[in-house]
């Protein structure tokens, strides 16, 4: 599999993962508006997912669909971060979780966006951006404000963090595959976003009055097809109709 | 539709009855013009379009729960996000009529308060299971397809608000009835489960699309003083007819039956005779006992109840950066 093919499926399951866990919400929001924003997400999520999944099966060659590799694949051959399988918890751990990611995820596509000397890489992510920029403003003053709320929202946003924190760390670890896309210039070398990363979260965890958790402890293998147990479960329910019924079409 | 059974206040009154504000006010909506919220308006008329809007608006809300139930399950990247976005317009309706509702003078916390007493009501549809993904197609096809039909008659409405609200819904509406049916084009033209799916999502949920429109005018007991006060528009029966007369056509494009041996067309009156739906189980429903009225309210609470701490947690920072900004002044 090339290495271009491997960095498409990187993104597309993060963002179909992700898209995942927040459509759960669906219904069950605390309030109405919140309903709307986690819809909203999930529906840019899955729309990116679409673009970087088919990108993948055209890299790949042998004419899988987006459709195919979001469906057909088991755990294993799935290659997104740890961070975005968490479960849900309460609302404070979905609001965390996304923050974390947003905050790797919009600088990335920035960089894809305008350094990526893939032409198909960077037109996914210059439509991809703007939808994360809104992302990373939404879960980032909302941070603050819970942060900086009541002693009990203070409390749940210190422990969603502590949840997810050593969850981070594999978003900037290096493998053969991320040495090639950043030696071809298709990608940046992960390391690199850790500055910006660091001095974003920094910046509104101090304005949320959170504290950077001292462990830097990271739990990693998503990347390479290692998972938490969760991911089996979400790919049960998401697989089951093309998996029950291989001969439908939908 | 997402109101039944809305229970209007004050009795019919003839034009000596009236006292001269209630004459000019008929008189305005007889003429056809809107009452806008800072006009005067009986409180009969206040009330009845406070229960009947708050009852569409809790219905689009409840309604998410049903169709929410498959979004982690569509079977498609491109039906996920059809679903998602559908999803998402029906909680901007139920934003919308909140806000109309409170035009009237009734904050959203009071009623969503009342639904979750009990004491106010979602429509019956929504107590209905999405089991299979036809479903999802089913509740495009009818239950938005029987929304429609009401909610084009209600863009008519005497209130501004919700008439304006209607217009903005209605486009929605119309572009969710074709996603609903695009889906049981795919299923009824599928492989034989897929058939099976189909079919039986229209056994299933044929008869609870015809409740939505509410029992038959003859027993329909607050209909008289709304369709006065162009609250409501179009009686019952008549909905329920057109709508009947709509989708009949549909279902044998797709090749299914609707589950009515008395299903026939009418030469006379132009439409078909169909069978009433089983009045007993709409009531029953509307009663807490259909199979899905306990999980549904359950899911409201809960929601909003494990949300207090996230509401509270944003009103503690509004004040506190309030605070803040009078200390700096």
């Amino acid at each position: 599999m090339s290495a271009l093919c491997e960095f498409a499926l990187r993104m597309g399951d993060n963002t179909l993962i992700l898209g995942h866990r927040v459509s759960e919400w669906c219904g069950h929001a605390p309030v109405l508006e919140e309903d709307i924003a986690l819809a909203n997400t999930a529906l840019d999520l899955i729309g990116q997912t679409q673009m970087w999944l088919g990108l993948a099966g055209e890299a790949e060659g042998e004419g899988r669909t987006a459709d195919d590799l979001a469906y057909k694949r088991d755990a294993w051959d799935f290659r997104n971060l740890l961070l975005v399988e968490r479960p849900n918890g309460d609302f404070g751990q979905t609001l965390m979780r996304q923050f974390l990611f947003d905050a790797w995820h919009h600088p990335m596509l920035t960089w894809l966006a305008e350094n990526s000397k893939d032409q198909r890489v960077a037109e996914i992510a210059e439509k991809a951006v703007r939808e994360a920029a809104y992302h990373l403003e939404r879960s980032s003053d909302l941070v603050i404000r819970l942060g900086d709320g009541t002693d009990e929202s203070h409390r749940r946003m210190q422990d969603a963090l502590a949840y997810h924190w050593t969850y981070t760390g594999e978003m900037f670890e290096a493998d053969a595959i991320d040495r090639e896309l950043a030696d071809a210039g298709i990608a940046p070398d992960p390391a690199a976003m850790k500055p910006g990363w660091d001095a974003l979260i920094g910046e509104v965890l101090a304005e949320a009055t959170l504290s950077v958790p001292e462990n830097d402890f990271a739990h990693k293998g998503g990347r390479r097809g290692q998972h938490t147990e969760h991911l089996g479960h979400i790919l049960a329910a998401m697989q089951f109709l093309p998996r029950a019924y291989p001969d439908a079409r939908w | 539709m997402y109101a039944q059974m809305v229970q209007s206040t004050g009795t019919l009154k003839t034009r000596e009855e009236m006292d001269e504000r209630e004459r000019a006010f008929q008189d305005r909506i007889d003429a056809g013009e809107k009452i806008e919220p800072q006009d005067w308006m009986p409180e009969g008329y206040r009330k009845t379009l406070v229960r009947q809007i708050g009852q569409h608006a809790h219905s689009e809300i409840v309604g998410q729960l049903p169709e929410g139930n498959w979004i982690t399950r569509a079977p498609t990247l491109e039906r996920k996000a059809i679903l998602l976005a559908k999803v998402q317009d029906e909680a901007g309706h139920g934003l919308y009529l909140y806000c109309a509702a409170e035009t009237l003078g009734v904050s959203r916390d009071e009623m969503t308060e009342k639904l979750h007493d009990g004491e106010m009501k979602y429509s019956s549809i929504f107590n209905y299971p999405t089991l299979t993904w036809a479903d999802i197609g089913a509740v495009g096809w009818l239950v938005d397809g029987a929304a429609i039909m009401n909610q084009v008659a209600l863009q008519r409405t005497s209130y501004g608000p919700y008439s304006r609200a209607m217009v903005r819904i209605c486009k929605e509406e119309s572009f969710h009835q074709r996603q609903g049916y695009s889906i049981m084009m795919k299923m009824a033209a599928g492989t034989p489960e897929q058939k099976r799916m189909a079919q039986d999502a229209l056994d299933r949920l044929w008869y609870p699309s015809l409740m939505m429109f509410g029992p038959s005018d003859a027993e329909s007991v607050h209909s008289a003083q709304s369709m006065a006060w162009k609250i409501k528009v179009s009686t019952n029966d008549e909905l329920r007819q057109k709508f009947v007369d709509q989708t009949v056509p549909q279902a044998e494009y797709l090749g299914l039956t609707i589950p009515d041996d008395k299903l026939a067309w009418n030469e006379e009156k132009g439409g078909y005779n169909f069978s009433e739906p089983d009045w007993q189980e709409f009531h029953d429903v509307l009663a807490g006992n259909g199979p899905c009225n306990a999980d549904r309210m359950a899911a409201r609470r809960t929601a909003w109840e494990d949300g207090a701490w996230y509401r509270d947690g944003l009103v503690a920072h509004a004040n506190k950066r309030a605070a803040q900004r009078m200390a700096a002044e």
